[in-house]
């Protein structure tokens, strides 16, 4: 304001400003040491590439754990990321795949199949939620979902050690106990984090379908059979 | 007139079937209980005139105030339903009752398509793992079986459920808006609306798919028979006032159209993925059920 009042030439009264006092001007004006700052982003680039891949690692490991003992914690859902899921999807689509239309293994489901009904299946599933007026952001979704496949890939995990025994009755029967199991263990886990985001009278109408995903990747899984 | 403090939603069972018989009668419209928060969600319509109110529900699903096809909210006002309408809706299509017509008791202007699409969804899967299983059933005994999970049925049923559930009732709705606009009838449905009776029509082939399993023959023609009553006087029921007054040959024609329709869909269902029959190959979906190997499912245990 003081400028503005004089006629003098340009800048002729800068030394003459000063800020009056009911203009608050509050802060902290302090210039970060320019090698802190620097540091923080070199030091991921200079870090040896163990460092960098294991915190990854840890950080996919801790929300195993945290699937596989679902407690009310909030880790898988802030932060996301989507390794695990794709970890967990391709195993599975690899486990799962049949071969070509003339081989024994004719009637499985191609690798693309698994792959498409998981990764649709989940964005289906997600945008359900939030068209029914769910809070939960997409990729948190996707994470959830994605992450609670893990007991299922285990359950696929085991029948194939238990049809490299024996393809009989009592396989059959072990084979079912598994993946009903862990197919429980998949919607209990999935809905213990998702359902706090929904409306309390549309819980049901979400729940549906994670069951009806978990369902299908179970049949998918117990109705796998060995190539002869 | 009462403040809008006053105003709450009340459930008027007989003012749908005294809409539907005296359309000119003065009416007052609250559409859906105020569960969202979004300004688009509860509409208060306090138009005397039937002229106003039946624009509003020709429109689009009667939500074309929130927003632009391109929006989130435009489809998330398909979605307002809860958990207990939608179960109501599927009590509604497996007991149709002759006073009930499903769109004007059931849907009222709010149709949703989360019901449609998860029913479609889940016959598609429920068709193809019940078809597998009924396979391995009738084939256990057989040496020279080799089970196959037949994963391909799969997108079968898919694409032959979401075709139907979709362009079916795009062609009715195109030939009853086409009738409207040449006869002046009384009121035609939304295109939205077709799409949920047609959806909802279909939820009864779910049970009747699991039940297909059972491998005798007679009790799979007789699951059709029953199915196809339940279903199609749903839709008899529904599509019945808007066709009776035509001339006597269109009303029909269209009538009959619809119910062979939905036949067709439950027939082509049961010889394609439940053959009960020889197994020759899944990818000829044109199967001759020869009346001999009938006696193979007595093979059963």
């Amino acid at each position: 304001a003081d400028v503005e009042e004089s006629s003098k030439p340009l800048f002729a009264g800068l030394s003459d400003i000063s800020i009056s006092e009911d203009i608050p001007v509050e802060g902290d004006i302090s210039v970060p040491i320019g090698s802190q700052n620097a540091d923080n982003d070199l030091s991921t680039l200079d870090e040896p590439v163990k460092d960098t891949i294991m915190r990854d690692l840890r950080a996919v490991g801790q929300k195993f754990v945290h699937v596989m003992y679902p407690k009310k914690s909030s880790a898988l859902l802030r932060d996301w990321d989507l390794w695990g899921p794709l970890l967990l999807c391709v195993t599975l689509a690899l486990m799962l795949q049949g071969g070509s239309a003339d081989s024994e293994e004719d009637g499985r489901p191609q690798f693309a199949e698994v792959f498409v009904i998981i990764w649709f299946g989940s964005v289906i599933i997600t945008l359900n939620s939030k068209l029914l007026g769910g809070t939960i952001s997409f990729f948190q979704s996707l994470c959830v979902l994605g992450y609670c496949i893990l007991p299922l890939t285990v359950a696929m995990i085991v029948c194939r050690i238990v049809l490299l025994g024996s393809s009989g009755g009592i396989s059959f029967a072990v084979r079912l106990i598994v993946v009903t199991a862990s197919f429980g263990w998949s919607t209990f886990a999935s809905t213990a984090f998702l359902a706090d985001s929904q409306p309390a009278n549309r819980k049901a109408l979400v729940v549906y379908p994670v069951f009806l995903f978990y369902f299908v990747i179970g049949w998918m899984i117990l109705t796998f059979s060995p190539s002869r | 007139m009462a403040s809008p403090d006053d105003l709450k939603f009340q459930e008027f069972e007989e003012a749908t079937d005294l809409l539907s018989s005296n359309p000119g009668a003065s009416t007052l419209s609250i559409s859906s209980p105020g569960t969202g928060a979004s300004p688009g969600d509860v509409r208060l319509d306090l138009s005397d005139d039937e002229e106003n109110q039946q624009e509003n529900s020709e429109l689009l699903g009667g939500e074309k105030q929130t927003g632009g096809f391109w929006t989130f909210e435009y489809y998330q006002s398909f979605f307002n339903v809860d958990t207990v309408q939608v179960l109501d809706r599927i009590k509604g299509s497996v007991i149709p009752l002759p006073g009930r017509n499903f769109v004007r008791h059931h849907i009222r202007s709010n149709p949703d398509l989360y019901g449609p699409f998860w029913i479609c969804v889940t016959l598609v899967f429920s068709v193809a793992i019940m078809g597998n299983l009924s396979t391995f059933l009738s084939k256990r005994g057989d040496p020279d079986f080799h089970y196959r999970p037949q994963f391909h049925r799969v997108s079968i049923a898919a694409v032959t459920v979401f075709l139907y559930a979709w362009l079916v009732p795009l062609g009715v709705w195109g030939f009853l808006t086409w009738r409207q606009s040449v006869e002046r009838q009384i009121s035609g449905y939304t295109f939205l609306e077709t799409v949920c009776v047609y959806g909802y029509s279909l939820f009864i082939y779910i049970p009747t798919s699991i039940l297909w399993a059972i491998p005798f023959n007679w009790m799979q023609w007789l699951l059709i028979v029953v199915a196809m009553v339940i279903s199609g006087s749903v839709l008899v029921i529904t599509f019945w006032p808007t066709v009776r007054d035509d001339t006597k040959l269109t009303a029909f024609a269209t009538m009959a159209v619809i119910v062979s329709l939905h036949a067709l869909l439950a027939i082509g269902f049961k010889m394609y993925f439940f053959q009960t029959a020889t197994y020759t190959g899944s990818s000829h979906p044109a199967q001759h059920i020869t009346p001999a190997s009938n006696h193979t499912s007595s093979t059963v245990g």
